[in-house]
């Protein structure tokens, strides 16, 4: 490449990269906690539990069949005695028993299917587990709501605070502040335990972080094979690459 | 070694019969063997047959995921559209579907930096110019192509972007006058984008955009083995050549290049493959998160963004508003000012008059640049004499438009020298402008209108400029490239 070539990629290349953070700094969006997630089978599994006994039964992950989770260190056995509650064969795939139509009159909207939620709800502000790792740490109680619970992360959710029980209650501290055109404007601060559930904050912080794991495997199932074998392709590549570098240059000898 | 002989003698009979029938080795030895191609290639001459490899690549995986791939916008008894699920369906289940589908999509990514890179070797070494022009403008069909392919396809997984993307998309068309609203609705099948929609944009994609693509490579390839090819330098090999006609400069295509080019395709399949395994979403530019939500006709999305590959197009209808109407009218006047004064035929200078008479008329009506109440006004066949055309029309004519002038580089380049390599700052300093705003445009159609680099300079202003400055890359080329201090060219070509 003659140095204007360079100089030309150089360019293209600052702008392009100029261009990534800057999207990220001047999107508005609601700051996400970072997900700690784990994807050793015990943390699967645990994560896999909790799905299907607290979100399988409104939300279905109808791309998911049961005995993909084998892949988690399940045996079919195991799922079929443990995860299996409305379906008969491993292989059917996670459909949910609620109706929609009687969804829809309950929440106001069908439960969506979460099949590949983790890689939908992914942004600029971050990874799709992050957001799903805030949005379930993030209910608070409000009566104004036909559930009697609203979310931070998702103002006037139809879910209900599903996992309750586990987290406790927290309420909601709003503050009232000027949006920089003379209106006042309610704005939340902050959330508080008020009730506290059957586990500690980092007990349930903990759990949550399962679950959204087992959300972010079920989003892609097998990814981790896939990373593992794209090493294994670039080694065969790389070799090649060598190879037909120097039958190039073997046939290129005599041209001058 | 009689046995040998004997199965030589087999095969050159079998030959002697295919070649009175067909013209085998001829076909080889005029397009490979005997094809001679300047000894100069650079690293920019990697990207033509690497284009072919994708498309290669997008055929074969495609053909693997129409058998799995529904086309309907049902929804399933999960309450999940058919064609998303069917999508999911190859990811999972489909022994292998998982890297189908990323190669697939990958591919199209892939296909439009290959094609972006080969055209700006096109640029950099004025490979466009006599006797390239047609290659050129089949290389313009094969991109238009390009673009309505990819256009149709991304519809198929039929996710929020695809259903919103090809709404909007669909939705411009409405703004051509009279004709408008009922083209748009001939497009869809539908007054929304639907069922009927998917299932055409399904047969456009698979079998109607493919065959011409195809017949446009194989013209684009044999308008190129007929005058043979451009080099870094700028200069024909075909001018030297030893005493049995062979070019100098020339060496045979096979072995040399089919060597060299196997060494860039094993390169190009170690990026690829970096990307399809280790970050097959691109990092939300090749696969968009919100396409992972199926198509939802009530929830409109907050952003909607095409894919980048047609942001810089996107970003200049953006940028086509009123308030830009009277800058786009300043330039076509200078443009047709320098038209006017440097050619000397009274009826091209008229024909100038016209048109910025007429694109004032087309722009603002019968009024002060659109800033006051037109002189009258009444209509004939639904447009108004008064008040000219919607800035949203512009924007779409703006859009088409700027991927048709690459059609115009032979005939707007007067450079005496084709390689940038021998022409003056005053290209080098244009081109570079030019690559500079094509990529600013780029990155400001994938943001929301409001967006502002650093959340200081507004993309608005940005984006008005550079579409400027890409215009007058093209518009203004006739002068600059004569003014332009050019170095004189080589007899020969030179080696790297
Ligand atoms: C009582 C029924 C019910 C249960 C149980 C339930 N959800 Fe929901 N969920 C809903 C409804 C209804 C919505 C739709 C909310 C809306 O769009 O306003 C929803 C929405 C969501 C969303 C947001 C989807 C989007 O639009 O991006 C996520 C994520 C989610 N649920 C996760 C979960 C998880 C994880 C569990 C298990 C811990 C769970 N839900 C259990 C009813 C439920
Ligand atoms: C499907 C897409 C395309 C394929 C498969 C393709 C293929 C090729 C191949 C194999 C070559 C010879 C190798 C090389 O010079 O790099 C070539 C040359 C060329 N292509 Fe394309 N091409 C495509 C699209 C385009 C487009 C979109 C343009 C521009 C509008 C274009 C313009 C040219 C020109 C001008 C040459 C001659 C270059 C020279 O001699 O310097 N091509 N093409």
């Amino acid at each position: 490449m003659s140095l204007l070539n360079k100089l030309f990629a150089a360019a293209a290349l600052v702008v392009t990269m100029a261009g990534l953070p800057m999207g990220a700094q001047a999107n508005e969006g609601p700051t996400l906690d970072k997900a700690p997630l784990r994807f050793d089978d015990a943390s699967l599994q645990q994560g896999a539990k909790l799905f299907v006994n607290y979100c399988l039964s409104c939300h279905g992950a109808s791309s998911v069949r049961y005995n993909t989770l084998t892949q988690i260190g399940l045996s079919e056995q195991q799922i079929k005695d443990n995860l299996m509650f409305a379906a008969d064969k491993t292989g059917e795939q996670m459909m949910v028993a609620l109706r929609r139509d009687d969804a829809r009159k309950w929440f106001g909207v069908a439960p969506p299917d979460l099949s590949v939620i983790a890689r939908a709800r992914a942004s600029e502000a971050g990874s799709g587990a992050d957001w799903l790792y805030t949005y379930l740490r993030q209910f608070y109680r409000d009566d104004s709501r036909p559930t009697g619970w609203n979310n931070a992360l998702f103002p006037g959710v139809g879910m209900p605070h599903v996992l309750w029980s586990l987290q406790g209650e927290q309420e909601a501290r709003f503050v009232t502040r000027d949006d920089g055109h003379g209106n006042m404007v309610k704005q939340l601060e902050g959330l508080e335990l008020v009730k506290p559930g059957s586990l500690t904050k980092d007990e349930y912080d903990e759990q949550v972080a399962d679950l959204v794991s087992f959300l972010t495997w079920m989003g892609e199932p097998g990814q981790e094979t896939r990373r593992s074998m794209g090493w294994f392709v670039l080694a065969v590549l790389s070799v090649l690459a060598v190879l037909s570098y120097l039958l190039k240059r073997a046939y290129w000898k005599d041209v001058h | 070694m009689s046995c040998c002989k004997i199965v030589t003698e087999k095969a050159q009979q079998v030959l002697g019969w295919v070649d009175e029938r067909f013209p085998l080795t001829s076909t080889y030895k005029n397009h490979l063997a005997e094809y001679y191609a300047p000894k100069n290639f650079n690293f920019w001459y990697f990207f033509g047959s690497l284009a072919l490899l994708v498309l290669v690549i997008q055929i074969v995986t495609g053909i693997f995921l129409v058998m799995h791939y529904k086309p309907d916008a049902s929804l399933n008894a999960a309450g999940v559209p058919v064609a998303f699920a069917s999508v999911e369906y190859i990811m999972r289940d489909v022994a292998g579907g998982k890297f189908i589908r990323y190669m697939h999509s990958t591919g199209a990514s892939m296909f439009f930096i290959v094609v972006y890179l080969h055209m700006f070797r096109g640029l950099l070494y004025g490979s466009y110019r006599k006797p390239r022009e047609l290659i050129w403008l089949f290389g313009m069909a094969i991109f238009l192509c390009l673009m309505a392919e990819a256009f149709f396809g991304y519809l198929l997984p039929w996710g929020q972007m695809s259903f919103w993307g090809a709404q909007v998309i669909v939705n411009l068309f409405e703004a051509i006058p009279v004709i408008g609203p009922d083209l748009s609705i001939f497009i869809r099948g539908d007054f929304v984008v639907s069922d009927a929609t998917l299932n055409r944009f399904f047969a456009f994609h698979v079998i109607a955009i493919p065959l011409v693509l195809l017949g446009l490579v194989t013209a684009h390839l044999i308008a190129l083995h007929e005058v043979g090819s451009n080099n870094p330098d700028g200069v024909e090999i075909k001018k030297y050549k030893d005493a049995n006609g062979i070019p100098l400069d020339g060496i045979p295509f096979h072995p040399y290049y089919t060597v060299k080019d196997i060494f860039g395709v094993t390169i190009f399949l170690i990026v690829f493959a970096i990307i399809i395994f280790f970050a097959p979403e691109g990092g939300g530019y090749f696969l968009e998160f919100n396409n992972f939500f199926p198509a939802d006709a009530l929830k409109t999305p907050p952003h909607i963004a095409p894919v980048w590959y047609f942001t810089p197009f996107y970003s200049m209808l953006r940028a086509t508003t009123s308030d830009f109407l009277p800058y786009l009218w300043a330039f076509v006047t200078l443009v047709a000012g320098l038209t006017a004064w440097s050619v000397r035929n009274v009826w091209v200078r008229r024909l100038c008059l016209v048109l910025v008479v007429g694109v004032y008329w087309g722009f603002f009506g019968l009024t002060v640049l659109g800033k006051t109440k037109p002189l009258f006004d009444f209509a004939i066949l639904g447009i108004h004499i008064g008040r000219g055309f919607d800035a949203k029309f512009w924007g779409v004519v703006m859009m088409g438009g700027s991927v048709l002038l690459f059609a115009l580089l032979p005939w707007l380049d007067r450079s005496p020298v084709k390689s940038i390599r021998y022409k003056g700052g005053l290209f080098k300093t244009i081109l570079t402008l030019f690559v500079v705003s094509f990529v600013l445009l780029g990155f400001l159609g994938t943001k929301a209108p409001g967006y502002a680099f650093f959340g200081l300079i507004p993309g608005g202003p940005v984006a008005a400029v550079s579409t400027i400055l890409y215009l007058a890359f093209f518009g203004l080329m006739p002068w600059y490239s004569r003014l332009d201090k050019t170095k004189p060219e080589p007899e020969r070509v030179t080696s790297k």
